[in-house]
């Protein structure tokens, strides 16, 4: 921070950066802007920015037509719940990884990100027919397990990251202070890498939270989150913009809210690995 | 009670072979060192007795039992790293007393224990200060601290001090050997600086290549090496080796001799050189001298002697100093 950064150089950086920032925030706006217009004005032409009559009625009608807050409930049940679970899998995976690797491990963790490249649609129907018999269809049980399984592989890399910039000797040091795996992993490995662990909790309860072909594929009502409420605005009686835009404010707001409240650790697990 | 006793320790790591068949008896309550250069298993070998690293072959045997396939957790023996590994997130008086806190001592048993291991070591003012917040040297304290307080079997010390300037080295030198005495535990320390080795071992275990040179007291080590390898690893400024001609009249294939065993004059006796370099530290001066058929030699001169380079010397060596060795390299009887 302490390079000077020469004068123009340095407005020209600052212009690109707020421009590119408008640009991707951009959606988000035009979505907010467009839950409080009425449903005419949401597709005039030209479109109006800041200059049309502002109104409540789509959140009105939102709240009336369907449960939000049962929606939410789902949508944290499903992002908080997944990646806890994922997370006593994945620090136990990641420790091993990192302290502990044999030559197969780099193959591992390819192998399991390769998981990640694979469309979701091409076993849709294998896990449908799976679910359906199982009868996890429409509980947040069966879809707790399946988003789990979905972030698995990001999660474990980015413990995996973080972790091996953990120096191995303090963990050896508490192996020779007579402490089992378990409690050397709770004690001493975990409190050091507390930052890691929270910027990976957020961003995959941020992933989560998003996830659509699943959560949408899978419920109807019971244990349906915001994806599935944005998306009941889009199809029956035909589009509904403004009425669709009233909800993905909803659904974005919690999210955002907490996203805004993390920034720092968010950024750092956006740019995990990327600085040492 | 800690009497350590290696049978037949191979470790491997792929296809190198990094420690070949170690045997070695530490008695219970002895100083042990483990010398040699670096890259010569010294720290493995350490880590396989304390369990930080599997064998491949052979048995570690501590109080009779054998352990080597108890974790490092359970082998009941205490470690002070070269990095120091403390905790990071906690005060000094939580990294002292941590393992005891795991093992569920009652707490006036873990502050009472704190407290005497933190006035041994001087660090009673500095309790509730983080690692971050000390010096090299109170740091180092604190680890030997973390492994007093457990009263292991033995210690094991992985080149504890070569993270310290050079004062400070030798005041904690002192202080370990005193601590080590005072608490008469076993302790297995390493060290690629033979001045460590000699002052603190009641024995030193010089290696090299994974394999045990010789095992000795450090006069022992000095007086009678067994080999060219521990002649020119033991003393500082190294032994002189001459071979040739000069070792042939002798019935050896190479001689050495120490530069302290030699005798320098501007007249008199022995081999004839020049001066190239007179390095004068008040008490000593050392000279690098020229010899024909010699890679030169060294030799200690007490107190100041006139020399300066291009000066013409006479070089005696003392003979009932003058080790010989064969062929091989193995040491041939006086």
């Amino acid at each position: 921070m302490a390079r000077r950064v020469p004068r123009p150089r340095a407005i020209v950086t600052t212009v690109l950066a707020w421009t590119v920032g408008f640009v991707i925030f951009f959606p988000i706006l035009w979505t907010v802007l467009t839950s409080f217009k009425t449903e005419l004005e949401a597709f005039s032409t030209p479109p109006k920015f800041l200059l049309f009559k502002w109104t409540m009625e789509n959140y009105a009608v939102v709240q009336e037509r369907s449960d939000y807050f049962a929606h939410v409930w789902n949508s944290v049940v499903l992002s908080f719940g997944s990646v806890l679970l994922a997370m006593l899998i994945a620090v136990p995976a990641a420790w091993a990884m990192a302290f502990a690797p044999t030559e197969r491990t780099r193959g591992t963790l390819l192998w399991m990100l390769s998981t990640k490249m694979m469309p979701p649609v091409g076993v849709l129907v294998p896990i449908y027919l799976i679910y359906r018999d199982l009868g996890l269809l429409d509980s947040r049980v069966g879809l707790i397990a399946l988003l789990c399984l979905a972030n698995l592989p990001i999660v474990v890399w980015m413990l995996f990251t973080y972790f091996k910039e953990i120096p191995k000797g303090v963990l050896e040091a508490s192996r020779m202070d007579g402490i089992g795996t378990a409690r050397e992993i709770m004690f001493v490995l975990a409190p050091m890498a507390l930052p890691g662990i929270a910027s990976t909790i957020l961003l995959n309860v941020i992933l989560a939270w998003n996830e659509a072909f699943w959560t949408l594929n899978l419920t109807t009502s019971k244990a349906a989150p915001l994806t599935a409420f944005i998306a009941s605005y889009s199809s029956p009686e035909g589009l509904f913009w403004a009425k669709l835009s009233a909800a993905s404010t909803l659904a974005i707001a919690p999210i955002l809210v907490l996203g805004w409240l993390t920034q720092r650790q968010l950024v750092r697990g956006l740019t995990f690995g990327a600085v040492k | 009670m800690g009497s350590i006793r290696l049978e037949g320790v191979r470790k491997t790591f792929g296809n190198t072979v990094v420690i070949q068949g170690v045997d070695l008896d530490i008695e219970d309550g002895s100083f042990v060192v483990f010398v040699g250069p670096s890259g010569c298993g010294k720290s493995t070998l350490l880590r396989l007795i304390a369990g930080l690293e599997d064998v491949t072959a052979g048995r570690i045997i501590i109080d009779g039992k054998d352990v080597s396939s108890l974790a490092a957790a359970k082998r009941g023996l205490s470690m002070v790293f070269q990095s120091y590994a403390l905790y990071p997130h906690m005060t000094v008086r939580k990294n002292i007393g941590f393992g005891l806190k795991m093992a569920r001592r009652p707490r006036e048993e873990i502050e009472r224990k704190v407290a005497v291991a933190s006035k041994i070591l001087n660090l009673t003012d500095y309790l509730d200060r983080k690692p971050g917040e000390l010096s090299g040297g109170q740091r180092q304290r604190v680890a030997i601290g973390r492994a007093i307080v457990r009263e292991p079997k033995a210690f094991l010390f992985d080149e504890p001090l070569s993270n310290l300037d050079a004062a400070l080295r030798v005041q904690m030198r002192l202080e370990i050997a005193r601590l080590q005495k005072t608490l008469a535990t076993t302790a297995v320390y390493v060290t690629h600086d033979q001045v460590e080795a000699m002052t603190l071992a009641d024995r030193i275990v010089v290696l090299s290549a994974g394999r045990v040179e010789q095992v000795g007291s450090p006069l022992e080590l000095y007086g009678s090496p067994a080999n060219l390898f521990v002649a020119g690893f033991i003393g500082s400024p190294r032994m002189n080796f001459v071979s040739g001609e000069l070792a042939a009249r002798m019935d050896a294939a190479t001689i050495g001799v120490r530069p302290e065993h030699i005798v320098a004059s501007r007249d008199g006796a022995g081999w004839r050189g020049t001066v190239v370099a007179a390095e004068h530290l008040g008490s000593d001066t050392f000279l690098y001298i020229d010899v024909p058929q010699t890679d030169g030699i060294t030799a200690r001169a007490v107190g100041e002697l006139g020399l300066k380079a291009g000066d013409e010397v006479r070089l005696a060596p003392d003979p009932a100093r003058i080790h010989r060795f064969d062929a091989q390299g193995r040491a041939l009887p006086r």
